[in-house]
Order: C-alpha cells, then sequence, then structure tokens
C-alpha cells in the first residue's frame, strides 16, 4: 500500500513539469525539451537555498525563477537565432548540466536537517497522508492559477499561437514573445517539480534529470488520450487530468517493479511504456481501417 | 491612408531562381477607397497586400499608413491600423479556440492583451448580438471550436472580427476563393455592409471579375510585377464584363 501511495505522491511531485510539457507539447506545439535540465536547476536551487537557510517561500521564488530564465533562454535561440526548437532545447539542457554541477558544488548535495515543505502539516501520523495533502493542496493552487491564466486575455493569445500562425500576427500578437513567455512558464513549472522532488527524496542530484522529460511526455500522452476519448472541453479539467495521467504514470511503473523487474531497468521501462502509450492508438487505428 | 513609394520585392536575389515580383510599384490609396485589384497570377497581386499588411517587407522603397513610414514596421505592429482576411479560411482564425475565444482577440487587436479575464457577460452579449446579424445560426454556438465551423461560416465571422476593434484598413485576399457561389455572395456582401458602415479604406484582391465589377470604387489591374490599369470609380462605371475579359487576353 505504502508503495503505491508513494508512487502517487511522486506523480503528483512531477505532475507540475507534466503541466509545463502539456503547455509546451499541446499548447504552443512546440516540442521543448530543456525539462532534462530545468527540472533538475529547480532541484539544485531548491538545495542550494535551503541549506543556505532561505525560507520556503523565497525558494520557491528563486526555483520559478530559474525555471523561466531557462525557458527564456531556449525561447531567445529558437526565436532570435531561428534555430530549431528541438535543438534548441538540447543545447540549453546540455549547458545546464555544468551548470547544475556548479552551483550544486559537488554532484550529491542531501536535505535531512533543513526546512522541508513536506514537514508543514502534521494532521496524521502516517507521513504519507501528511505528505499527499501537502502535495494535493501545492498542485491544486499551481493547477488554478495556470486555469486562470488560460483563461485571461493574455492566455486566449497565448493559446492562439500554437493554433494559428496567420491570424495572431494579423490580430497584433507579437508571437516569438508568446512562445518565449511559453517556454518560460513551461519550464517555471518543471522546476516547481525538481523543488518537490528533491525535498521529497531528501536530496539533490546533479544527474537527477536525465530521461524525465520522457515521464512528463508519457504523462501528457496519457492525459491527452483521456482527454480525447473522453472529449474533454474544459481546459481546467484538462489540466486536472494531466496530473491524473502524472499519477497514473508513476503508479504504471511502481507496478512494473512490483512485479519484480529489476530497477536498473527503470530507463528501459519508462522508454517502453511511452511507445506504448503512444504506439497502441496507432495499431488501433490501422486495424479499424 | 497606404502610400507605397518606388516598391520593388525581390525574392532570391543574384541566385539563379530570382524572381521579380514587384518591380518599382508607385500607389497611393485615399482614405475610404474600395481599391479592386485583379491580375492573372503571379502579377504580384499578393505580394502588393503582403507587403502593406508587414507579412513581407519590400527589397527597396517606402511604405506609408496614415503618413507614418511602416516600411519595416511588423506585421503585429501594423495591425493597430489593418484588419485582414485571408484566402484560406482557415488563416483568419484560431481553429482550437472557440468562437468566443477569437472574437475576444479580435477586439483587442490594438490593444495589449492582459491576463485579466476579458470573456464577461457583457462581452458575451455583444458578440452574439453581433454574430446574429449575419443570419447563420451561429449565435448560438459561440463556445464551439472555431475548426468545427464552415469555410463560408468562417470567413463570414472574420469579417465580423475585422471591425471589433478600432480599424482603418481591410485587407481581402481572395477572401471567396474557396467558398461555394452561395457562401461567397453572403461573405461579399456582409463585407461591402461593414466597409460603407465602418468607412473603410479596403483593398480587396479578386479572380472573380464579376466581383470585381460589382464592388469598389476603383479598379487596378496588376501584370508581371507592375500596375497596368488603375482606373477611377467614373471609369470604372462605363466598364463591361467583356471588357475586363478582355484585358486578360
Amino acid at each position: 500500500m505504502e508503495f503505491y501511495l508513494a508512487a502517487v505522491l511522486i506523480g503528483s511531485c512531477l505532475s507540475s513539469m507534466s503541466l509545463g510539457i502539456f503547455i509546451t507539447m499541446k499548447i504552443f506545439r512546440i516540442p521543448d525539451i530543456t525539462t532534462d535540465g530545468s527540472y533538475t536547476l529547480g532541484a539544485v536551487t531548491t538545495a542550494v537555498l535551503i541549506t543556505q537557510g532561505w525560507s520556503l517561500g523565497f525558494v520557491i521564488g528563486a526555483t520559478l525563477a530559474a525555471g523561466a530564465l531557462a525557458g527564456l533562454l531556449t525561447g531567445l535561440v529558437h526565436t532570435r537565432l531561428k534555430i530549431d526548437a528541438l535543438l534548441s532545447g538540447i543545447l540549453v539542457m546540455t549547458g545546464l548540466y555544468s551548470i547544475n554541477l556548479t552551483l550544486l558544488g559537488r554532484s550529491n548535495v542531501p536535505l535531512l536537517q533543513q526546512n522541508n515543505i513536506f514537514d508543514l502539516l502534521i494532521l496524521f501520523k502516517n507521513t504519507v497522508y501528511n505528505q499527499l495533502i501537502i502535495v494535493f493542496l501545492f498542485i491544486l493552487i499551481i493547477s488554478g492559477l495556470l486555469a486562470y491564466i488560460l483563461r485571461t486575455d493574455f492566455g486566449i493569445a497565448m493559446r492562439a499561437t500554437g493554433s494559428s500562425e496567420s491570424m495572431t500576427g494579423a490580430l497584433g500578437i507579437n508571437r516569438n514573445a508568446m512562445k518565449i513567455t511559453g517556454l518560460a512558464i513551461a519550464n517555471a513549472l518543471t522546476a516547481l517539480s525538481g523543488f518537490l522532488i528533491a525535498q521529497y527524496q531528501h536530496f539533490t542530484d546533479a544527474s537527477m534529470g536525465i530521461g524525465i522529460v520522457i515521464v512528463g511526455l508519457g504523462s501528457v500522452l496519457i492525459g491527452d488520450t483521456l482527454i480525447n476519448t473522453l472529449n474533454i472541453k474544459l481546459l481546467w479539467v484538462q489540466l486536472l487530468v494531466v496530473v491524473g495521467g502524472s499519477i497514473v504514470f508513476q503508479m504504471m511503473l511502481a507496478l512494473a517493479l512490483a512485479s519484480g523487474i529489476n530497477p536498473n531497468m527503470l530507463k528501459l521501462l519508462t522508454a517502453v511504456l511511452v511507445l506504448v502509450i503512444v504506439g497502441i492508438p496507432q495499431i488501433r487505428l490501422r486495424r479499424s481501417l | 491612408m497606404i502610400e507605397l513609394q518606388g516598391i520593388s520585392k525581390i525574392f532570391n536575389l543574384g541566385k539563379a531562381n530570382e524572381i521579380v515580383a514587384l518591380g518599382r510599384v508607385s500607389l497611393c490609396i485615399e482614405r475610404g477607397e474600395f481599391v479592386t485589384l485583379i491580375g492573372s497570377n503571379g502579377s504580384g497581386k499578393t505580394t502588393l497586400l503582403n507587403l502593406i499588411a508587414g507579412t513581407e517587407s519590400p527589397s527597396t522603397g517606402v511604405i506609408r499608413i496614415s503618413g507614418q513610414e511602416v516600411t519595416r514596421l511588423p506585421e503585429y505592429r501594423r495591425s493597430q491600423w489593418i484588419a485582414r482576411v485571408f484566402q484560406n479560411p482557415m488563416g483568419g482564425t484560431a481553429p482550437d479556440l472557440s468562437i468566443l475565444s477569437n472574437f475576444r482577440l479580435a477586439a483587442l487587436r490594438t490593444q495589449p492583451k492582459m491576463p485579466t479575464i476579458g470573456i464577461t457577460e457583457a462581452f458575451k452579449k455583444e458578440v452574439r448580438d453581433r454574430v446574429a446579424l449575419l443570419q447563420m445560426g451561429l449565435e448560438n454556438k459561440l463556445n464551439q471550436p472555431m475548426g468545427a465551423l464552415s469555410g463560408g461560416q468562417r470567413q463570414a465571422l472574420t469579417l465580423l472580427m475585422c471591425v471589433m476593434d478600432r480599424t482603418d484598413i481591410l485587407l481581402l485576399d481572395e477572401p471567396t476563393a474557396a467558398l461555394d457561389p452561395r457562401s461567397a455572395d453572403i461573405v461579399m456582401q456582409t463585407a461591402k455592409q461593414l466597409i460603407e458602415m465602418h468607412q473603410l479604406t479596403t483593398v480587396l484582391i479578386t479572380h472573380n471579375l464579376k466581383d470585381a465589377l460589382q464592388y469598389g470604387n476603383r479598379l487596378i489591374q496588376m501584370e508581371n510585377g507592375d500596375i497596368r490599369r488603375d482606373l477611377c470609380a467614373t471609369d470604372k462605371a462605363q466598364l463591361t464584363l467583356k471588357d475586363l475579359y478582355a484585358w486578360f487576353e
């Protein structure tokens, strides 16, 4: 039981990242893989600032800013230098690896005695429940804020940018500025997942972000499949479904591990899982033709 | 209102596939004029329109709108004067967004898009009233995604969106080319009404010579990247369809 609750917890922590990927992939239609770097950057910022004794509120702000900066950089490379979005993301992500290592000072920093967001609430004896409530509240606030932004005039302009190139320019929307903003928001959300995971696992590791973009991608794809099959139109429900997708993805991994798969195979398993999620609709489609 | 001075546009300059789309065109369009632009494919009509809109910038020459030089001003900044309808019905709207959201953006064409909720009950009512004028029954479907509508419906709505915010210039790039005759008629009639109601300076590109005769108070024929004929309202009134066909032989 605890084992699966932990999966729910991790899935919730990572759902902020999934929301970020949902924004770039589904709203802006830009494939952004800065994620690996900005996720670790979030965790690194958290570790550095928490060990220096800064308050959690400040750490959240700094983490968001750091992630946004990473997204901004990818956005600038992509729009100003007209470099393919995928390549821009890879460049920034690769560069961030060194920056993360430098900021952290060494490859691994434990966070045992410091402030921890998961210690804020003690309602139950079982810490897992307390942790769950905290992370749910946190994600609810994030999704709520995001849903609000997307409903505003600015948010509509963001959504239009991914939907129609010709229309946005004709209606006075600076497409490049929008893309940069979108990438900044997405990577700020991704960094927030780093913030949560670092505190949940009580350490930050410079290589913790390797392959994390696939986890986010898989979560968004699960969410997207549900959104399409259930024909969900309301934006805030879509966001909650993406959060759900993130939890489902971690549950699937947990199930696989519980069935006795070697933990060294985790990344391979993740990749295969995403492949299955992407591939099954295609196979079904072909059969029905 | 619109002033083009010695405008040329050359694609692939200096390469083997160099194309002169426009060669030193000068043109002055007065406020309130409704110019109909005709010419065979490749004559430079669309390039001319794109240069005015700002999606392309000229190789040489100066463009002024309302007396202000805009030669290097990007498209999204020129939208403070210009509203457009595209040849492709998909071009002027965002298919994934609802009709209402599309209209909200159109209502903010000349203004910044702020992080505040702009789709209020009052705004919904305004859109509903305006859309009802089309008599297409769309006023009750404002929450439907734009992509679910037919080409004719989308072009008609795009036209309405053009006058949601302050507009001086309306650019119509073959707005009915992709439509069936009945829808085309509705769209052109709607355009005519709006242009008169809001006294818009208009440039219409069309391949439909009947439309070219029927609409507008100035007729320009383009040929090989240059202006071949330029007729004022009185001269245009004396033209017949037969004359027009003869121009293309």
